[in-house]
């Protein structure tokens, strides 16, 4: 069955599949794969491509592809994390907005309405102004704004389940609110909620990097793809493209997930050429 | 009174009341520091005398409720306070540098917005075609790009390779608007960049539905020409969709404009704001917020009564 699935895929989604899996194996194996250390240094600053150095060192001497391997751990593992708890946080409470109704639905969607006025950059700004920067406050702060687009998710297409009469009968029934919830409810809208973890995690992986590459993310020595653009960026004044390699890194991953979910939509909604 | 003018009444209301909510939400956030503004800035080491004091100065002694309709009627009359880092008004730091991000935003959405239309327009009639997949996956990718990745791809190639234009974006004071044009013309291009496949694809998107409704059918089958179907027929009912995306767009340029000020190293108010969320300059970072928030909203403002004003259905009455 799943073979027969991918079989049928398009191009542009099996080609986003292995440089998902391509980047999987990198960020899970990067002690093993990286020819030197994290945050080793190991000759002069800036040297050319080739030789010992594949793709040559960065701005304090460190081996740039080692880094670059790193960074598929860090940056993406702090993404996925930043996602997940979005995720988590969000469609909870979209689930509990729909299912329950009333004023937890009221109090939560105009909470919801409200940190949505606010563009999301300027609002990560702030909070990390008063919260201070870093890794964990960065998590947080993003998973707070992200989780608002999650919730209004979440909360339309559950509410589309939830008069259904099976919702009802279980109601009837005397079910638990978690049970409805479980059984019920979530079968019926898993499949919109993985296309948007799809689309959430590249938000959300371009917001870090963004954040990063701002100086407010995270911060050095950690590897990681939006600072090392920042710290090289004198090289782009000399012609070299070296700074450009985390960012396309970036660009990479983005576009293959993207792919991906746009062929799980087409599956979901059913459409056939 | 005319159901127009009071759907944009009603508009404008809730625009007001957006703007208060979000002055309260950026004023109470400061207020969730563990301890208070004098001891963050002061830090552990200072003496308990040295923090009164300088509470004292904040005005911080008094209760939130009064300090937030101070600071509010201050905004109001253009006083936002002074900077914690330098000790200047925050206003006057603003103004110069509102006025250079509008600069850079207007230039690039000039360009951009005529761009994305006709291509999308393009794109919707000749769909399925060759140009609209090309389109599609052109679009699809950049929207997947970081800003500084098309910020930087431009800098290499048109500034240090081909040295056709400057890499850094500042201009003097007394720059003819041509000189601004062309060494603003880098930053300017990544915004374009980065705005025109969103707007592109839902250009695209909305008279595509539309040209499936079937009073365009009928249009078609009484012999109508294409050209004529698109400019009387389906335009008109797109514009609607059409201007909110581009509003959604120009306010997504009031952000993007963040990144594109750094890499560039342009003296906008963007740059001023990551400035001072390092240096942790809550009454710059507060006001600057406070601004852009004022744009966005106004933006969506606009979109909304030019949407409602434009809707054929809304301009005749009954």
């Amino acid at each position: 069955m799943k073979i027969g699935v991918l079989k049928d895929a398009p191009k542009t989604a099996i080609l986003g599949l292995v440089i998902i899996l391509i980047y999987a194996v990198l960020g899970i194996f990067a002690g093993q794969i990286a020819p030197h250390g994290e945050t080793e240094i190991v000759g002069m600053e800036f040297e050319q491509w080739g030789g010992e150095f594949l793709l040559g060192t960065d701005n304090l001497g460190r081996d740039m592809l080692s880094r670059l391997i790193y960074g598929a751990r860090n940056s993406v593992g702090i993404a996925l994390a930043t996602t997940a708890l979005a995720f988590s946080i969000g469609s909870v409470l979209g689930l509990l907005a729909a299912t329950l109704g009333g004023w937890v639905d009221q109090f939560l969607s105009r909470f919801v309405d409200m940190l949505i006025a606010i563009p999301a950059l300027l609002f990560a700004l702030l909070l990390l102004t008063i919260f201070g920067t870093g890794i964990v406050n960065m998590i947080g702060v993003i998973a707070v704004l992200e989780m608002t687009r999650v919730f209004r998710l979440t909360r339309a297409v559950a509410m589309n389940v939830v008069v259904m009469d099976y919702v009802q009968a279980a109601r009837l029934r005397g079910e638990g609110l978690w049970w409805q919830i479980r059984a019920e409810i979530l079968p019926n809208i898993a499949a919109p909620l993985v296309a948007e973890f799809g689309l959430r995690f590249c938000f959300v992986f371009l917001a870090v990097s963004a954040l990063s590459f701002l100086g407010l993310g995270i911060q050095p020595p950690t590897a990681d793809w939006g600072s090392m653009v920042r710290a090289n960026a004198a090289l782009i004044t000399f012609g070299d493209i070296t700074p450009l390699l985390p960012a396309a890194a970036i660009a990479v991953l983005t576009i293959s997930i993207n792919f991906v979910v746009d062929w799980v939509l087409h599956c979901a909604s059913g459409l056939k050429d | 009174m005319h159901p127009l003018l009071k759907m944009i009444l009603q508009r404008i209301a809730l625009g007001l009341f957006t703007l208060f909510a979000i002055s309260l939400v950026v004023f109470l956030a400061v207020e969730l520091l563990p301890g208070d503004l004098a001891e963050q800035i002061l830090g552990q080491s200072a003496t308990p005398e040295t923090v009164a004091a300088f509470r004292a100065e904040l005005g911080l002694n008094m209760p939130a409720h009064v300090r937030y309709l101070d600071w509010l009627v201050g905004i109001v009359q253009g006083d936002f306070g002074r900077s914690l880092a330098n000790n200047r008004e925050i206003a006057e730091l603003i103004s110069v540098r509102l006025g250079n991000t509008l600069f850079l935003a207007c230039y690039a959405a000039a360009i951009a917005v005529p761009l994305s239309i006709s291509l999308g327009l393009l794109a919707a009639l000749l769909r399925g075609g060759i140009f609209d997949r090309v389109i599609n996956i052109v679009t699809l990718s950049s929207v997947s790009f970081p800003e500084y990745f098309v910020a930087y791809i431009l800098l290499l190639f048109l500034s240090v390779r081909m040295s056709m234009f400057p890499s850094i974006a500042d201009f003097g004071s007394e720059a003819s608007l041509l000189e601004m044009m062309y060494r603003t013309f880098l930053p300017a291009l990544t915004l374009v960049l980065v705005v025109t496949a969103h707007m592109m694809r839902m250009t695209r998107t909305a008279i595509v539905n539309l040209l499936a409704q079937p009073y365009i059918e009928m249009a078609r089958l009484k012999g109508a020409s294409p050209a004529r179907i698109i400019v009387r027929h389906a335009l008109p009912n797109a514009l609607a969709p059409i201007i909110n995306v581009v509003a959604l767009n120009l306010a997504y340029l009031i952000t993007g404009v963040v990144i594109v000020e750094v890499v560039f190293v342009y003296p906008g108010l963007g740059q001023l704001m990551v400035d001072s969320v390092a240096s942790r300059d809550i009454p710059v970072v507060q006001a600057t917020c406070l601004v852009f928030a004022g744009v966005y909203i106004l933006l969506n403002l606009v979109a909304d009564i030019l949407s409602i004003a434009t809707n054929p259905r809304l301009l005749h009455g009954r």
